[in-house]
């Protein structure tokens, strides 16, 4: 194998993020973040669901027809999907009503099957697994970044503990509210792209057109 | 049916499901980059949008709710754990044969709408457009109108999207911005003017 279990752990957490390079399921990435602790819990339950489907997907490559791979995965990440939300259900009822038809929508979360496609068809098990929470965990990383900087700038506290004192509360800290809305993510996820293709410029998507400086002699 | 126009109103303006809950992204970032193609995936979303919400609603109310089975004759069932994976079926089978009635009897519309079909049943819009209907308790009239008009809204915002996206690319952008964080951004502009929206009232 090509690469170490070490490796296929770590390589999606920058250098093939699912988001920043791959640009697989954003749409929760988005809509969870307004906090770092419904951010958290969202980037487990992806993590958990991306390594057991994959896994269990990888199990059944050899008997899975081709013709209707999509349905047999679907039904697999379904049934994953549908575990996490009875568990959430159960044991942290406030957070599963914040996250709403978020944790239903891990189904079409792009991440799940893009590596059950890409990955989990042509591997083994194990190494697909490890691939499933790599890919999770890159996930959820830039889930948690979101997540951090939109509670603690918009609300000024960190998993609900005040960290900033705001004005309202007699402190001196004008929250920005700009962060606990909608947009605020795009142009959080925008910028952290731009910062990750500083640092790693090979990453730099070619221009479809480039400016010609045409000379004027 | 006042009830009904502003419903349609605000889902395709104040409940944008593209630019309000970030549904359909992955697909919304992925194939905007032409007005043409944007604008056939927008139809062919709001229509597999308009038959799998009402769809689900059915199935929903005649075999999941709780008591929902009492015309079989199993009144004390809740079944209301087996939604997701339902919903799910239910979308990639209409979208299969949606495909196959478009192929035989449309042709022209199937050569044009074809390629997207299949990229629908994972596109998050559709399943959340089922999921919002099933947490918003909306009866059958309420969920065709809705299924109608958030596909509308979604179509709209792609459209939008592809259009600032075909003029930005001629646009002086700084390298690590190129592409996909130039994209988010203007997404991101494009759901501020959205919000402007929000408290209309009808």
């Amino acid at each position: 194998m090509a690469q170490t279990k070490r490796q296929m752990l770590i390589d999606p957490l920058v250098d093939n993020n699912p988001i920043t390079l791959q640009v697989l399921g954003i749409c929760s990435a988005l809509a969870v973040t307004s906090s770092l602790q419904v951010s958290f819990v969202m980037a487990i339950a992806v993590t958990l669901v991306t390594g057991f489907s994959s896994m269990f997907i990888s199990m059944l490559r050899n008997h899975i027809p081709g013709s209707i791979r999509i349905i047999v995965q679907m039904v697999i990440i379904a049934s994953l999907v549908i575990i996490v939300d009875q568990v959430l259900k159960a044991y942290a009822y406030e957070i599963s009503k914040t996250l709403s038809v978020f944790v239903g929508l891990i189904i079409t979360n792009c991440i799940v099957m893009g590596r059950a496609e890409a990955f989990a068809m042509k591997n083994p098990p194990v190494a697909s697994f490890i691939d499933g929470v790599g890919n999770g965990l890159g996930y959820g990383l830039i889930l948690m970044l979101v997540g951090f900087i939109r509670e603690l700038f918009g609300a000024g506290s960190l998993f609900g503990i005040n960290i900033l004192q705001t004005v309202n509360n007699g402190g001196w800290y004008v929250p920005n509210g700009m962060l606990l809305l909608p947009p605020s993510a795009f142009f959080i996820i925008g910028l952290l792209i731009w910062a990750f293709r500083t640092w790693k410029p090979e990453q730099v998507e070619e221009p479809e057109y480039k400016i010609q400086v045409v000379d004027a002699h | 049916m006042e009830q009904l126009v502003s419903l349609a109103v605000k889902a395709i303006f104040v409940e944008n499901l593209a630019l309000s809950f970030f549904l359909g992204m992955c697909t919304f970032i992925a194939v905007s980059k032409k007005i043409s193609t944007a604008i056939g995936l927008g139809i062919s979303v709001m229509i597999v949008q308009a038959i799998t919400v009402p769809a689900n609603n059915i199935i929903l109310n005649y075999l999941l709710a709780p008591g929902a089975l009492a015309w079989a004759g199993f009144g004390d069932v809740d079944l209301t754990f087996l939604g997701l994976i339902s919903y799910i079926g239910v979308i990639a089978a209409l979208v299969q044969i949606l495909e196959m009635v478009l192929d035989k009897y449309f042709p022209p519309l199937y050569n044009a709408l074809g390629v997207f079909l299949p990229l629908i049943t994972v596109n998050c819009a559709i399943l959340g457009g089922s999921l919002f209907m099933v947490e918003r308790d909306y009866d059958f009239s309420e969920s065709v109108t809705y299924g109608v008009a958030s596909g509308f809204g979604w179509a709209l915002a792609i459209t939008a999207m592809a259009g600032v996206r075909e003029k930005l690319k001629y646009s002086d952008i700084p390298e690590g911005l190129q592409g996909l964080g130039i994209t988010f951004i203007t997404a991101g502009l494009m759901a501020l003017a959205f919000m402007s929206f929000s408290g209309v009232k009808l």
